[in-house]
């Protein structure tokens, strides 16, 4: 009588988080699947099953494979240079610095602009002729460079600006965890002689995998789903070099409105990052856990 | 020669001087206390031979050599932290090897030096373990293994058994002062607990306010306490120290009724007897009983003489209990006499002018 009036309580202290996370979250999941499965409506032609045939035209279509390609170079970019910049920004203003405050603040700085903003800026950083980063080259004999209209230079472009953007934000959780390591252990690995990159190699870096963890989820979730930028800066041009995924997705869905195959697209997505989410958390995790 | 020497090192944070001239020296392969109750800049002391800090004035020699300005891994010695500072994320063996691994020693050499250590700490099931697998009496023995297979002539203990519970902390007591002599090496160990101090310690520098109180051998220390402070920081329970006061004829104890201490003086004193060197007698220095705590070889009676409190420790059960006038004696090679005011050992022979004998007998009741 006491457990089930207790597993009644438990179950009613549930329910508001379990209805807002079935509402948003699960059952957006189910029924895109479910549409996946059925073509687009047209007019007065309904959604018909079709089975796995839109997943069948992704696969043959090579915008999708540009954007797959495109989004995975773009992670692999972004992700490991922005965590090693958050690391070492984490490492300068966790030291004993002057202005060590407005140091922080100027790293957090990017962070909080939205990204529109940040597009724009860097919209006309990018422009050549008149752009910052042109007129710098200029100087050196390289100008008249169109960065964002260069199939060869745009995704790289694009890039350099999520790394600038998210390094500050991954630095806020290298610095917390860094004022979490007791300093009595580097004092040790100080007194036992080991240098400054010995001590950052073995003691400091291994002490930060929970955390090191944590930020590449985030940082991986956030390569798939940033498109802000994308939409302000090239809209996918030129010729698809800047386009990714979500962005794809979103072109197929609100701009042709296609959201049967839209909604196969986003199930793909979907799959990719459950599998590393199931990868990080399921395995790394188990090796880098030690309290 | 391994001695460690601190000359009028001085240590200031702000407006608050941490170390105020502090100065002593260790002989070769001694084990030094640096006890003090908490604030007294004992850990500040040993941090700053250990090169953690560094001293705002002062100079510090290890063996000989000036090390005031080096940094810690220059200094030739090994240090065992208070929470032990184990690598959580590295096995028994990589936490004691460690040291050695960064200063590139060998593999086969830090092989054989880990065996070596280990076997002297009783760690061989162990060495695969984490940290945080251990019991706080084998992260111990994993700090000490840290500190000893870098065979430096110097160690330094950061209250090293304070995280131990009271069994553990005796074994380790005897285990770590035994490691000492079989070593020969140097140790300095922190600790507020006089019992730790008295027992493992070849020398006790007593500290006190950013200063150095008394610095000598355990048994000076019980002996001759410089001033009331080291007098009532050792013993158990510390020595009592009464105010003295002009009697009929003489200094007598503040608020008693008893027989003069000594012939009257011009500086105003007090006595300090130790409690187990009082005993309860049928005359002598009238108190009354207080509280008794029993501890089984003994009981400890606290008494009170006038407004003052006085703790006699006698063996087995004298069966007083509160209220029941009592009669206190003591031998007077036991007194002990010091400065009212600055608190300073006063030598006085009390048998100089007059009594000879047991004062309780010199004065009938």
């Amino acid at each position: 009588m006491k457990a089930s009036r207790n597993a009644l309580y438990g179950g009613l202290l549930l329910l508001p988080a379990a209805v807002l996370l079935w509402t948003f979250t699960y059952q957006p999941i189910v029924t895109t699947f479910i549409d996946s499965l059925y073509s687009t409506p047209r007019g007065r032609r309904p959604a018909a099953f079709i089975g796995f045939d839109q997943y069948e035209t992704m696969f043959a279509d090579p915008v999708f494979w540009k954007a797959m390609l495109n989004n995975f170079i773009y992670a692999f970019a972004t992700i490991p240079l922005s965590m090693a910049m958050a690391l070492a920004m984490a490492l300068l203003v966790n030291s004993k610095l002057r202005g060590q405050a407005a140091v922080r603040m100027a790293y957090f700085t990017p962070t909080i602009l939205p990204m529109v903003a940040v597009a724009n800026i860097w919209l006309f950083f990018y422009a050549p002729d008149y752009g910052l980063v042109d007129r710098v080259l200029q100087l050196f004999g390289l100008g008249g460079q169109n960065f964002l209209g260069q199939p060869d230079t745009a995704l790289a472009a694009l890039i350099v600006i999520t790394i600038w953007k998210e390094a500050g934000f991954f630095m806020i959780f290298y610095l917390a965890a860094l004022q979490q390591i007791s300093p009595t252990l580097m004092e040790a690995a100080s007194l036992e002689g080991a240098s400054f990159w010995q001590t950052l190699r073995r003691v400091t870096i291994p002490l930060l995998m929970p955390t090191t963890l944590f930020i590449s989820v985030n940082a991986v979730i956030g390569a798939f789903r940033l498109v802000d930028h994308i939409v302000v800066m090239t809209k996918g041009a030129p010729d698809n070099a800047t386009t990714l995924l979500l962005f794809y997705i979103y072109q197929v869905g609100f701009g042709y409105w296609d959201t049967g195959y839209a909604a196969a697209l986003t199930m793909v997505l979907l799959v990719i990052l459950a599998v590393i989410a199931l990868v990080q958390f399921g395995y790394v995790d188990k090796r880098i856990h030690y309290r | 020669m391994s001695g460690i020497r601190v000359e009028n090192l001085v240590k200031v944070w702000g407006a608050f001087r941490a170390l105020d001239d502090v100065s002593f020296e260790t002989g070769d392969s001694e084990f030094v206390a640096l006890l003090g109750p908490s604030g007294c800049g004992k850990s500040t002391t040993l941090r700053l031979i250990a090169g953690l800090e560094f001293a705002t004035s002062g100079r510090i020699s290890i063996a000989g050599r000036d090390v005031t300005g080096l940094a810690s891994s220059k200094r030739n010695l090994s240090m065992v932290f208070q929470s032990y500072a184990l690598f959580p994320h590295m096995t028994v063996a990589g936490n004691i090897v460690f040291g050695l691994s960064v200063r590139g020693v060998s593999k086969a050499e830090q092989r054989e030096r880990l065996a070596r250590v280990v076997d002297l700490l009783g760690l061989s099931q162990l060495l695969d373990r984490r940290p945080s697998e251990l019991s706080g009496g084998q992260q111990q023995r994993v700090a000490l293994g840290r500190a000893l297979i870098a065979e430096t002539p110097v160690c330094l203990l950061d209250e090293p058994l304070s995280n131990l519970d009271a069994q553990l902390r005796s074994e380790m007591r005897n285990e770590i002062r035994s490691l000492q002599q079989r070593l020969g090496i140097a140790m300095v160990f922190v600790t507020h607990d006089q019992t730790e101090a008295m027992s493992m310690a070849d020398r006790i520098i007593l500290m006190r306010a950013g200063k150095v109180e008394q610095s000598g051998l355990p048994h000076e220390f019980y002996e001759r306490p410089a001033t009331t402070f080291a007098a009532r920081f050792i013993g158990t329970p510390p020595m009592n120290v009464l105010d003295l006061a002009p009697g009929a004829d003489g200094l007598v104890i503040e608020g008693g009724a008893g027989p003069a201490v000594l012939p009257a003086g011009s500086i105003p004193l007090q006595l300090g007897l130790r409690p187990e060197q009082v005993t309860f007698a049928s005359a002598g220095q009238p108190a009354v009983v207080e509280t008794t705590e029993y501890f089984g070889a003994d009981t400890i009676t606290a008494c009170r003489i006038g407004r003052q409190r006085l703790m006699v420790r006698a063996p087995g059960r004298p069966g007083l209990k509160a209220g029941d006038a009592v009669h206190l004696a003591w031998e007077t090679s036991v007194q002990h006499f010091f400065h009212k005011e600055s608190g300073l050992r006063c030598e006085i022979d009390p048998a100089a002018p007059a009594k000879k004998t047991r004062v309780a007998e010199t004065t009938p009741q």
